[in-house]
């Protein structure tokens, strides 16, 4: 089970978040100019990553907010948790 | 007397304190303290299970944890049946049942052993070559024939009676292992502060110093010393020790699970105690004092019972006060072997042989065995034993030079003990994601780095020794080094004989070599062909032998070769511990509307939505579901109905922007609709997927009521603050789920206005005033309410919202108008009947995830002119636009009286051939009493394209005609809606 530091509400169990995959994920658009190859990585392509991974968590049981974290698949590890709308940070 | 084998004095046991306990039928008298494991080694008894696979008799191996041997059943009464149960550590209490697993019809004569003479025919791998034809038959009768023959023992029938808890910690530091360096840790940390836990899976804390009789430490015996450090430990407030506490599984962040036995040695546990209690505990440090598990020696025919870890036979005397036997062979690879034969010589038990397969042992304790006389034999090993249900002769060899083995002198024994050394219990180490080094002087992998805040101390750490885990402030005396160690298989003459490796599993070294020579090369393709190290033993004695089996026969270095996995839990938990209290009613949670008693009182059948209890239809005396479904439909039609519509989800959105938001999510127009107006929304994924629908009204220019389905209103208010916050954070609004703050009230039907006009206040009711799709804001039955004028019956309806504290008033309010009006209250079926009289879709029934908006005939709600919302662009991609997508029909089955079943598949042909693509399913299907005959919604592929042809919808009975027409069966011009 993560121990996830939410950014509002300080470290708090795996249990009471719910990830919502890989983050920075811009969605495309307007639709007129979007291509459905552009459109269907938009909805279907995904990284997989063993190692560093950028991903969306939302602190359900709690502040209801969400915000990213920066986790190595392999080990675990939180590396880092940034504001949602903030640039990736400085890790590897 | 409590056994013949009991010694008169020594160990932790109280012999004056017997306590009576059956073993297969047979009554028997231990000690308090006594394992069931100790107590029948105390009465003799060795034989203790049939192996899991030769149903070969097997003895108690070990003393701990790692007993892959002794596994029983414990019956503490109906549906308190354990099976599985270490012998060794199962606590004997007065009364305790306890019986023996895998033998028919007893232990001592297992008719199943007949596959032991067998085995030759049985190899590695033997059920994957033979049972592979024909095909149907493995299921059928191999597996079930050989389910019966092999496996553990038998899992408990009927609801476990017994309470388990689970309890949340939090800690500085976690201390696994109450032995020596435990201990020491435990005390460090308490010393600078910490909040500590020190749990250990036995009965009382303590590890080896339980059984340690040499040593002294600050100048006092071990136990002495034990008690005071465990009194000093006890005394602060700040240490939890947490006794018969195993902690099963490590987890990220330094989060590990312990299940603690509370009351399964008791013989009359306290009502008010869980049987188990599982702790979830997070620790900034984890501690690993795990200690070593003594290593078996495979060497032919090693697996018969009063065959025993010597160490293991060394802690039943000194702990138990019990000798386990009268004369003995030990087969000593590592010094601790002479430390048992010195110990059990001294309580009077006959050491026939120490038999060394090294060259030579110098280290302290071999000099002590052989000044104190006994005899040795260095260069040699054991080549086979004899002894049915009980060993009774070895055959040593002596190893030359050249590693051959030659020559055979049998040895008379009762009792053979074997040391390989130690292996450090690196479990939780490796589950922490831990690397793990090889060290080649002790034949052991030792813990290396850990990603987690996580160090291991003492044996476990490979460190062995008391001063090693106690450290330097702590004066010990007389723990003289221990040296050895081998891994592997000894050197033999006997090509044809068995040495075993996992004696749970009954693998032997031959079966690793087959695989190897099979070409299994990978350790985890031999563990899972060969069935090494699996099951609830998970190969605590037998890893590392079968690692150095498969290195030396491939030539490889035993780091090389790589160890399986070692997976949680360490020892088998109960399926209770997991579950706590989420069982039955509390499984999970039961959500109830403010009218729920009232639909109780009037006799209500229930179906669960979700967590919700809805009320499914309302049977009077005498009638039966379709009798009173029928009723209720007719009386909504001709006079009115009233229906509790609490559980729809609402959510009420507030702010500048809320109708931008609005305008955004949905696929219809937001802007332009007026307060006071309401519009039926529908929801897409971004996959352009419909997912959710509902009427939405707008109260003001910055306030929206918004209704989903029952099932839907979670999902919906998440996805909402998912865009909120992570797409559109320029947007000033804010989401209230209001789903239990109201109490909705449907009334339907043509008397509907009348029905309400008496008890609202504030509010004209008229036609020209409260049009179809508004909503309004007054009072009735004198509670503040919000009325939405909407039909979901195709009748004229209002849906009346109070607060839910007042919903119970209300309805019944209303309940008394309705019934001057010859009105009913009706359920779930009724509704469901009605709208699909109207061609109303229900999102989960007519939706399944793969249907657009235009599948459905709903392309008009789409906003013209809006340039994009969810799921907008994903409406034009080429698999959408394509033609020949499954749209909503209805249809009309040509005899009027058959009722298609739900999710019956339709096709072109009466008699379509096997493999025929259906064109689409039965979404919806009910008998009308409005139309007097069946109706039912279908998703057929090019279905507008279709109406007035005959389809199929094959059933077992033949296939069975249907006409396709429109979706709306009933009032397709809407004239009822105005009442
Ligand atoms: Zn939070």
């Amino acid at each position: 089970m993560l121990l996830i530091a939410c950014p509002h509400c300080g470290p708090r169990d795996e249990a009471e978040f719910v990830c919502g995959g890989q983050t920075h994920i811009a969605r495309p658009g307007p639709p007129e100019t979007t291509s459905d190859a552009q459109w269907a990585r938009y909805l279907f392509e995904r990284d997989n990553p063993k190692g560093l991974h950028l991903e969306r968590w939302l602190h359900r049981h709690g502040c209801g907010q969400w915000f990213n974290v920066a986790r190595d698949t392999l080990t675990h590890e939180v590396k880092a948790v940034y504001g949602l709308l903030d640039t990736r940070p400085d890790v590897t | 007397m409590t056994g013949a084998f009991r010694t008169t004095t020594g160990g932790r046991i109280d012999r004056a304190r017997p306590l009576s306990f059956r073993f297969d039928g047979r009554a028997f008298t231990g000690c308090a303290g006594d394992t069931l494991a100790s107590a029948l080694l105390a009465n003799g008894v060795h034989l203790a299970g049939r192996s899991f696979k030769y149903h070969r008799p097997r003895g108690i191996l070990a003393a701990g944890a790692e007993e892959p041997n002794a596994l029983v059943g414990i019956d503490r009464g109906p549906g308190r049946y354990a099976p599985n149960l270490r012998a060794t550590q199962v606590e004997i209490h007065d009364g305790l049942v306890a019986e023996s697993q895998n033998r028919t019809p007893s232990l001592r004569f297992d008719i199943a052993a007949l596959a032991d003479f067998a085995a030759p025919l049985i190899p590695a791998g033997f059920y994957y070559k033979t049972f592979m034809q024909p095909a149907g038959w493995w299921a059928k009768l191999y597996e079930p024939r050989i389910r019966a023959a092999a496996g553990l023992g038998r899992a408990p029938r009927g609801a476990d009676p017994d309470r388990y808890t689970q309890r949340y910690a939090h800690c500085e530091t976690l201390v696994v292992g109450a032995g020596p360096a435990g201990i020491a840790a435990a005390r460090a940390a308490a010393a600078r502060g910490d909040r500590v836990i020190l749990c250990d899976e036995q009965a009382e804390p303590g590890g080896s110093l339980l059984a340690e009789t040499r040593a002294r430490i600050d100048g006092l015996c071990a136990q002495d010393w034990l008690a005071a450090a465990l009194a000093e430990l006890a005394a602060e407030p700040r240490v939890t020790i947490l006794p018969r506490t195993t902690a099963f599984g490590y987890f990220a962040q330094n989060f590990v699970a312990l299940a603690e036995r509370v009351t399964d040695h008791l013989a009359v546990p306290d009502p008010n105690l869980p049987r188990e209690r599982l702790w979830q505990v997070r620790a900034r440090e984890v501690v690993l004092a795990t200690g070593a598990i003594e290593r078996p020696l495979v060497f032919p025919e090693n697996d018969r019972p009063g065959i025993m870890l010597a160490d293991s036979a060394r802690t039943y005397l000194a702990r138990y006060g019990v000798k386990p036997g009268c004369r003995a062979l030990v087969l000593a690879a590592h010094d601790d072997a002479y430390g048992a034969a010195l110990d059990l010589a001294a309580a009077g038990m006959e050491i026939a042989l120490i038999v060394d397969p090294r060259p030579a042992a110098d280290g302290e304790l071999p000099r002590r065995a052989m000044a104190a006389g006994l005899p040795v034999r260095m260069s040699a090993t054991v080549v086979g034993t004899r002894g049915r249900l009980r060993v009774h002769e070895a055959h040593v060899g002596t190893i030359g030079a050249d590693g051959g083995v030659r020559g055979v002198d049998v040895v008379s024994c009762d009792t053979l003990l074997m040391s390989g050394g130690w292996t450090p219990s690196v479990h939780l180490h490796s589950q922490a994601r831990g690397k793990l080094a090889f060290r080649a002087d002790l034949q052991a992998f030792v813990p290396g780095a850990t990603p987690q805040a996580c160090r291991s101390v003492g044996a476990c750490a490979g460190e062995f020794g008391l001063q090693a885990a106690l450290g330097p402030a702590t004066r010990v005396e007389d723990d003289p080094v221990r040296e050895g160690g081998f891994a592997g298989a000894l050197p033999h003459d006997r090509p044809r004989a068995r040495a075993f490796v996992d004696f749970q599993n009954d693998v032997t070294a031959k079966d690793l070599t087959l695989a190897l020579r099979e070409g299994f090369r990978s350790i985890e393709h031999v563990k899972r062909y060969t069935t090494n190290g699996m099951a609830t033993d998970q190969g605590k004695t037998s890893n590392i032998n079968a690692l150095a089996i498969v290195a030396a026969a491939s030539g490889r270095a035993i780091p090389e070769v790589g160890l399986t996995s070692f997976r949680q839990p360490y020892t088998p938990v109960t399926f209770g511990a997991f579950a706590g209290t989420s069982r039955g009613e509390l499984f999970d949670p039961v959500r109830t509307t403010p009218i729920h008693g009232w639909a109780v009182a009037q006799g209500a059948i229930f179906e669960d939505v979700g967590q919700w209890k809805r009320a499914h239809h309302f049977p009077r005396p005498g009638e039966d579901m379709h009798a009173a479904v029928r009723r209720e439909c007719a009386a909504v039609r001709a006079r009115a109905g009233i229906f509790d519509a609490s559980t729809l989800g609402k959510i009420e959105v507030v702010g500048r922007d809320a109708a931008e938001f609005l305008e955004r999510l949905y696929v219809n127009s937001w802007k332009k609709l007026e307060p006071g107006r309401c519009r039926y929304g529908i929801l897409l994924n971004e996959a352009g997927f419909v997912i959710d629908d509902g009427v939405i009204g707008r109260l003001a220019p910055d306030r929206f009521h918004v209704t989903t389905t029952t099932g839907g209103a979670a999902r919906v208010l998440s996805m909402m603050e998912d865009y909120v916050q992570t797409e559109w954070p320029d947007l000033q609004i804010w989401l209230t789920s209001t789903t239990e703050q109201w109490a909705v009230i449907a009334v339907q039907g043509p008397k509907a206005r009348e029905i309400l006009a008496p008890l609202t206040e504030g509010i004209d009711l008229s036609r020209d005033a409260f049009a179809h799709m508004a909503v309004r804001e007054g009072r009735v039955a004198g509670v503040p309410a919000r009325l939405f004028r909407v039909s979901f019956t195709g009748e004229l309806g209002f849906e009346v919202n109070v607060p839910a504290g007042q919903g119970r008033a209300v309805w019944e309010a209303i309940w008394e108008q309705a019934r001057r009006h010859d009105a009913v209250a009706y359920g779930t079926e009724t509704m469901h009947v009605l709208r699909a009289e109207k061609g109303y879709i229900i999102v989960g029934q007519e939706t399944d995830g793969t249907v657009v908006p235009d599948d459905l005939g709903l392309g008009w709600a789409i906003g013209k002119g809006k340039r994009d919302f969810v799921g907008k662009r994903s409406l034009s991609r080429p698999d959408i636009a394509a033609p020949g997508r499954k749209q909503l029909v209805g249809l009309l089955s040509a005899d009027p009286g058959h009722v298609l079943d739900e999710g019956a598949q339709i096709v072109a042909m009466r008699d379509p051939p096997p493999g025929t693509p259906a064109l689409g399913h039965v979404t919806s299907s009910y008998w009308s009493a409005t139309l007097g005959r069946s109706i039912a919604l279908a998703l057929v592929a090019d279905g507008r394209a279709r109406h007035g042809q005959t389809l199929f919808a094959p059933m077992p009975g033949g296939a069975v005609p249907v006409a396709v027409t429109g979706p709306v069966f009933h009032d397709p011009e809407g004239r009822s809606l105005d009442g």
